[in-house]
């Protein structure tokens, strides 16, 4: 006994190096069931401050390319109201195109106050939180196209992953043939992801466009995720490799539009029914 | 000591401030990802208790993590460096010199300085970069982001000797 003692005082620093170590694997591990480290991401609220108040000084930097983009959306959407005179807009929702397929969106605009491109896993922490309506596995959008999904709602902020993360895909299709397969990235380059699942039969060229599919209740149908870049044919394998050109500057987000699926919950009790 | 204290807690807010609102938003290609907030580990006076290096470490790492939406990762990175800093020193220090406490650039060679960071981010950004991957496929794409990030954090370490934390 008393040389197990002298054993364990001898080498306390390599016993709390392994405690340590073995803790940090559980965390490693757990961080993957998201529901549990709810509090340790950077949307709490003394990461998020300390990120927002320091966007604001950054902020100043993009003001002349945030105003641009502004106009051409503000230009977009005023041709958008021409085409649908019958369509009451008021301040606060926006009734997307998509009406006419019978389903309706409300946007939430937020500001990007932290964001990274190089990890491996890639999340983006915006400034408006539950008491701004914001719910988990809600669609981030902004007017070039799909930026990622949320993930984690505080008071005021909220943590989502971004199309840069290999936890999450986005569902998507190809607009010509509207074959639809799943949008996944593969961890190296900021500018491309890769679309999987669609079969050697499907025609399609360099440069054809690749958008949101109407299977998912996160994102609007139709909304742009990128074109084409470059088609591979792998021998021994039913479906092609393709490469897609992301239509969203990751490097260059400030301001995104959060979609919320008004008829979300209908849909899912509609669902769930045929499952049961 | 309370000079000594205070120096430490000061040093330990504003590394983790300037890696994550500087450092983890440069973005270049996402081959330099330069950790630079193990400095306060590698500063940390050569008398100091094990455990308390120890637990200083995994603090550092876990807060670098829940900014970074890293669980996990930076703390292993962090706790493995401070359990090597010992060898590490033991290694590339003869037996005759006599060392300062404070392992500094200017209490010490720059030759020995250089080397011990250049061994303890080398350790750290090995392990940092395989667990965020977590795979050992792209073998040399992650090495060859190890070595370009390590020699940035490297180069901005040592010339953050020559502005602040001088003693």
């Amino acid at each position: 006994m008393r040389g197990l003692f002298r054993f364990l005082l001898k080498n306390y620093a390599f016993l709390l190096f392994l405690l340590l170590e073995v803790l940090s694997f559980t965390l490693i591990y757990n961080f993957n069931s998201y529901q549990r480290s709810k509090y340790l991401n950077s949307s709490n609220k003394v990461t998020a401050t300390i990120y927002n108040s320091f966007s604001a000084v950054g902020n100043y930097f993009s003001l002349a390319s945030v105003n641009r983009k502004l106009a051409r959306e503000n230009a977009q959407l005023k041709s958008l109201i021409a085409d649908l005179p019958y369509i009451r807009i008021t301040p606060y929702s926006i009734v997307s195109k998509a009406e006419i397929t019978d389903s309706l969106y409300r946007f939430i605009s937020a500001k990007v106050i932290n964001n990274s491109v190089d990890k491996q896993d890639n999340y983006i922490t915006l400034n408006k939180g539950s008491k701004h309506g914001v719910k988990p596995d809600q669609g981030i959008i902004n007017s070039d196209g799909v930026v990622g999904v949320v993930i984690h709602v505080s008071e005021s902020f909220s943590l989502g992953f971004s199309v840069l993360n290999k936890r999450w895909g986005a569902s998507a299709k190809l607009k010509k043939s509207g074959t639809f397969g799943p949008l996944a990235w593969d961890g190296s380059d900021s500018r491309y992801a890769n679309l999987t699942g669609i079969p050697f039969h499907v025609e399609l060229a360099v440069g054809d466009t690749v958008v949101t599919s109407s299977y998912s209740s996160v994102f609007p149908e139709g909304v742009m995720i990128g074109t084409v870049h470059s088609i591979e044919m792998p021998p021994g394998d039913n479906y092609y490799k393709i490469q897609v050109e992301l239509a969203v500057n990751f490097r260059a987000l400030s301001y995104v539009d959060i979609v919320e699926n008004l008829k979300k919950n209908e849909l899912k009790a509609l669902e769930n029914r045929i499952v049961k | 000591m309370i000079r000594i204290l205070l120096k430490y807690a000061l040093m330990f807010v504003s590394l983790v401030l300037v890696q994550v609102l500087i450092f983890n938003q440069v973005q270049f290609g996402g081959f330099f990802n330069p950790y630079v907030y193990i400095l306060f580990v590698i500063l940390l006076p050569l008398s100091t208790p094990r455990y308390l290096v120890l637990v200083l470490a995994f603090v550092l790492g876990f807060i670098i993590d829940i900014f970074s939406n890293s669980l996990g990762v930076h703390s292993a990175a962090t706790v493995f460096i401070a359990y090597m800093r010992p060898l590490v020193i033991r290694i590339i220090s003869n037996r005759e010199d006599d060392k300062s406490d404070y392992p500094g650039l200017h209490q010490n060679k720059l030759i020995w300085f250089v080397s011990y960071v250049a061994f303890m981010v080398l350790l750290h950004h090995l392990l940092l970069f395989y667990l965020e991957v977590y795979t050992f496929a792209n073998f040399l794409t992650t090495l060859f982001r190890v070595i370009l990030s390590s020699l940035f954090s490297i180069i901005v370490i040592v010339l953050s000797q020559f502005l602040v934390f001088r003693d």
